[in-house]
């Protein structure tokens, strides 16, 4: 269970990706994995929902895309997307294969609210969002 | 901004607006487009111990594993091998104690240990932390025993040369299957307690290491006992290897006059 490291990760580049746009709130955080990279979907949604509390994104939504795992054979460069424990070509069927997508952590896009709003208590003085969300 | 009449709505928007002939249907919003690795400041903290490592000519090596199959126990065996011709020292990840470390000192080396609390894996920053304590220029090979645990330390890079994955003949042999994210990073694989393969009839090396392929990884895989020095023979001349290969790669690079200034990691 790494995803809450994960998430911690995830916020501090949230919070200098949007630090040239001043006071504004995030609404929408999309990132991008493969299986191969280790994390589970649901545990990071779970854990996003803890880390989030008192950092700018604590009211974001958490968009989690999937990228597929994908080897090319070097023998016969067919590519074949496949499972996270079978990275076989689906042609030839050698595992002397190399991993073209599937092992990426990557935080894709931030949503901002373009109402600027400076008053709006911040960080650590805003009331947390996070009981709302967990069931 | 919209073109048509300078409203500040994203191109998502737009054809919503003026289709409606409305303000916004809903609140507007930028989008910033980033991709970015999330672990990048890991990343850049595990650069930055392996240029450490590579000015001093020092080998870094990351073991991983899951509790319990020998990982201490093979370092200790080792460390009495190489230490009549290798400076060693190590690096020790646990959630708790510093039990680890006191063993790998009885053997008469500085260990370092990282008690992580709740965290289940090492990270970048926390073996830089812990190599402020070892004097890099007196050192030929760190060993980083990593938190037991097949998951989480695979996705952190903390500037190691090697990875070195175990897995003990007393686990199932599917293993690289069921834990495919590690095994796949493994630069070399060890059987360890190959001593119990004798009473244990239901491990087979040859499936795990079929396993292993099915990974497209070409990994070397051996066998080893902690308890019977001889069979580590295979796995002392592998850290050989890669030491001299560091150390031939660090006086080519420093025949071109490169310094390395240090610059500690924010």
């Amino acid at each position: 269970m790494h995803e809450l490291a994960i998430c911690q990760s995830l916020l501090s580049e949230v919070e200098r990706g949007v630090a040239p746009y001043g006071a504004r709130e995030v609404i929408e955080i999309v990132v991008a994995f493969g299986s191969l990279s280790g994390i589970e979907p649901q545990l990071l949604e779970r854990a996003f929902t803890v880390a989030r509390c008192g950092t700018i994104a604590d009211r974001a939504r958490l968009r989690i895309e999937l990228i597929p795992v994908v080897v090319r054979c070097r023998a016969c460069a067919t590519e074949t997307t496949v499972a996270a424990n079978a990275l076989l070509c689906g042609k030839c069927g050698t595992w002397r294969v190399e991993l073209k997508s599937g092992d990426e952590i990557l935080l894709k896009r931030i949503e901002l609210s373009d109402i600027v709003d400076a008053a709006a208590p911040r960080g650590k003085d805003k009331p947390c969002a996070r009981n709302a969300d967990v069931p | 901004m919209c073109q048509e009449c300078g409203c500040s709505l994203t191109p998502d928007d737009v054809h919503v607006h003026h289709a409606n002939g409305t303000m916004s249907v809903r609140p507007a919003s930028t989008s910033i487009d980033v991709l970015h690795g999330i672990l990048h400041q890991n990343d850049q903290a595990a650069a930055h111990n392996r240029e450490h490592f590579r000015r001093h000519g020092v080998l870094a090596v990351n073991l991983m594993s899951s509790p319990g199959s020998g990982k201490t126990s093979l370092l200790e065996a080792s460390i009495d091998i190489l230490k009549g011709k290798y400076r060693i020292a190590v690096i020790e990840g646990d959630l708790e104690t510093e039990n680890d470390a006191e063993r790998i000192r009885a053997k008469g080396v500085p260990a370092v240990q990282i008690t992580t609390g709740q965290t289940c894996h090492l990270d970048a920053h926390m073996v830089h932390d812990a190599l402020h304590a070892l004097d890099l220029s007196a050192i030929d090979i760190v060993f980083i025993e990593n938190v037991g645990n097949l998951v989480c330390p695979s996705a952190f890079d903390l500037g190691q040369n090697a990875n070195v994955v175990l897995l003990a003949v007393t686990e199932g042999d599917d293993k690289p299957a069921k834990y495919p994210v590690m095994f796949r990073v493994a630069d070399l694989v060890l059987l360890s307690k190959s001593d119990l393969l004798d009473v244990l009839d239901d491990f087979s090396p040859r499936k795990a290491e079929a396993y292993l392929r099915t990974l497209a990884n070409p990994a070397t895989v051996l066998q080893v006992s902690a308890r019977r020095p001889e069979t580590l023979a295979p796995w002392i001349a592998w850290i050989e290897e890669q030491h001299a290969g560091v150390r031939h790669s660090a006086a080519s690079h420093s025949e071109h006059g490169h310094v390395h200034h240090h610059h500690p990691v924010a």
